[in-house]
């Protein structure tokens, strides 16, 4: 195991964090900060309870969940797309390395961002509503598994793209919208019957039902079921990622 | 290779066989090409446009597939053995690719430790101040110039201590004195015991540099040669005759020594192989003399590398 190797990636895309901390950490926080505003605040005093907890409180685990999508896709897909398009990844193609280090330092990196990113916004939050967290533990655990499947997704992403159209492309047009649709600000029971039904083909409900869970103990869907989704997914993307080193899809010619 | 003698040579740095590169577009970029780098030495790879030097580079490093063939690198297979492979060697590519918001110094760390090395702060620093790049440690990538650009890139590619480097056309672009520079220390490096492989349009640099000499076209190796011995089998060497009156037919008493008659036929331009025996010159001047022609000047010119190298490109094609 060329440990240094990952040490070297992971390092150098953390310092790309710091680099640009403006951007990687300030703005979805004070975007995630608008949503509590308007949402939490302004709107929630007109809600009912939802879910048992105030309407506040029971929106922070699926606007926790959005900013650890976006950002852990965002982060992953492009720390890997850069180095394609600027042509640096010659570099890490004739390393030493092996595809799990590559991955390892990569996408490590790219969930490290994100969770620290949730763990602030989980700060911000509490600034604005009063909410606890039931399961910490679990808590944890999804907020992990959540970053490190999205990662490894983004990771995907921009091994796939080669424009930054493409590289944007799944995040605005799938994972933003299937996140506003999956229960963000919404229990899923609801909805009428039949949207329940289709609601319930979206991945990302059982994300955030899995996390909202973890909060306050209570789950519109078997946190059994959440988990063992995430990690089916976490392993199709493994899946993919193995069988893109094997066949050096879109990284060596 | 077999290890029955006590006294096993070095294996050689890099070692080709039947090497092909089809790209998916279906383009066959090499045609099977057998290479031996011996250790130790620079090899100069020269080759036109085209001709094949960058894939056959990128393959060797890791970063293209090659289509059938096998590759070593001291030694070891840069397929089976890829990481002992690839830590032998260090590669600056053709093209400027060396990020932009780094700072010199940690991009250089960066790939000391990419190639799975331990940090060593002296080396880098030695490094450093041999390429002119100390000052600009603290730089960032995209504030340098193109020429520093390039030596940071010689710099990662030197970062962890390989014994082969490869450099793509290291000069391309690059003002004469860094180029001087450039020379100085690639000597440096052969004589710490780096072999090295560049690619280069530049003749004269292959001239100078170069202890063997390879020219590949149109995918294949056309030709691998010690330097000096190349210069001596193919340099050939030529008599230039200034005449008078202007010559407006070869007289065919001139005929043995097939001479070009320039346009204006005041040139006469006699070919002759300067090692021979008998170079025929003394008797050429008395038949020019009898044949009525004045000689009015004479100079001789050897043909140099590049001659060489355009006329075997040419007689390929
Ligand atoms: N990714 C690719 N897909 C298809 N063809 C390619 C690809 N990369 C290179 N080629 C072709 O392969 C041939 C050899 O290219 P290569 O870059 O190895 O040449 P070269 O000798 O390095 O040329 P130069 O002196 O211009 O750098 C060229 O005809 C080039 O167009
Ligand atoms: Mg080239």
């Amino acid at each position: 195991m060329n440990t240094q190797a990952v040490r070297a990636i992971y390092r150098f895309e953390m310092s790309r964090t710091a680099r640009t901390i403006l951007q990687s950490i300030v703005s979805p926080v004070i975007s995630t900060a608008l949503y509590f505003v308007v949402f939490g605040t302004a709107m929630g005093s007109h809600m009912g309870r939802t879910g048992g907890v105030s309407y506040g409180a029971f929106i922070v685990p699926g606007l926790v969940m959005m900013s650890l999508l976006t950002q852990s896709i965002s982060n992953a897909s492009l720390g890997i797309y850069m180095p394609k398009f600027m042509g640096t990844i010659y570099e890490v193609l004739s390393a030493p390395v092996s595809p799990f280090e590559i991955v390892c330092g990569y996408v490590g990196a790219a969930a490290s961002k994100a969770m620290i990113l949730g763990i602030i916004i989980l700060g911000t939050a509490r600034l604005f509503v009063p909410f606890e967290i039931l399961h910490p533990v679990w808590m944890i655990a999804f907020l992990m598994l959540t970053t490190l499947t999205f990662s490894l997704f983004g990771f995907i992403i921009g091994i796939w793209a080669d424009s930054f159209e493409k590289l944007s492309i799944v995040p605005s047009l799938i994972v933003t919208p299937l996140t506003f649709l999956g229960g963000s600000f919404y229990s899923i029971n609801l909805l009428p019957p039949l949207w329940r039904k289709i609601t319930l083909f979206n991945p990302i409900v059982y994300l955030i039902n899995g996390f909202r869970w973890s909060f306050y103990d209570a789950a519109d869907i078997a946190v059994g079921t959440s988990l063992a989704l995430t990690l089916v997914f976490m392993a199709i993307c493994l899946g993919v990622i193995s069988w893109i080193f094997k066949t050096g899809y879109r990284l060596k010619r | 290779m077999t290890e029955t003698d006590i006294d096993v040579p070095l294996p050689p740095a890099i070692l080709v066989e039947g090497l092909t590169k089809t790209y998916a577009s279906g383009f066959s970029a090499l045609s099977g090409i057998d290479l031996s780098i011996r250790p130790g030495e620079i090899f100069a790879l020269l080759g036109p446009n085209g001709a094949g030097k960058t894939t056959l580079i990128s393959i060797i490093c890791g970063i293209v597939t090659a289509s059938t063939g096998r590759v070593t690198a001291n030694g070891f297979d840069i397929a089976a053995q890829y990481r002992a492979a690839r830590r032998q060697i260090g590669l600056v590519p053709q093209e400027l690719t060396v990020g932009a918001f780094e700072t010199v110094w940690n991009t250089v760390t960066f790939s000391r430790g990419l190639f799975g090395r331990t940090p060593d702060a002296a080396y880098i620093e030695q490094l450093l101040r041999d390429l002119s790049l100390w000052d600009k440690r603290d730089s960032k990538i995209v504030t340098l110039s193109g020429g520093m650009k390039r030596r940071v890139m010689i710099a990662k590619a030197l970062s962890h201590q390989p014994s082969i480097l490869f450099l793509d056309e290291p000069t391309a672009g690059v003002d004469v004195e860094l180029r001087r520079e450039m020379w100085e220390m690639v000597r440096r490096l052969r004589e710490r015991g780096v072999t090295i492989l560049l690619t280069t349009h530049y003749i004269e640099e292959a001239e100078e540099m170069a202890d063997r000499i390879g020219v590949i076209n149109r995918g294949q190796i056309v030709l691998v040669e010690e330097k000096t011995a190349l210069m001596r089998k193919l340099g050939k060497t030529q008599l230039v005759l200034d005449v008078a009156p202007p010559c407006t037919e070869l007289p065919s008493a001139l005929d043995t020594w097939a001479l070009e008659r320039s346009e204006d036929g005041t040139t006469l331009t006699y070919t002759y192989d300067a090692q021979g025996a008998d170079t025929g010159i003394a008797d050429l001047i008395r038949a020019i003399g009898a044949a009525g022609f004045a000689i009015r000047g004479l100079q001789t010119r050897q043909s140099s590398l590049e001659d060489i190298f355009v006329s075997l490109v040419r007689s390929a094609s």
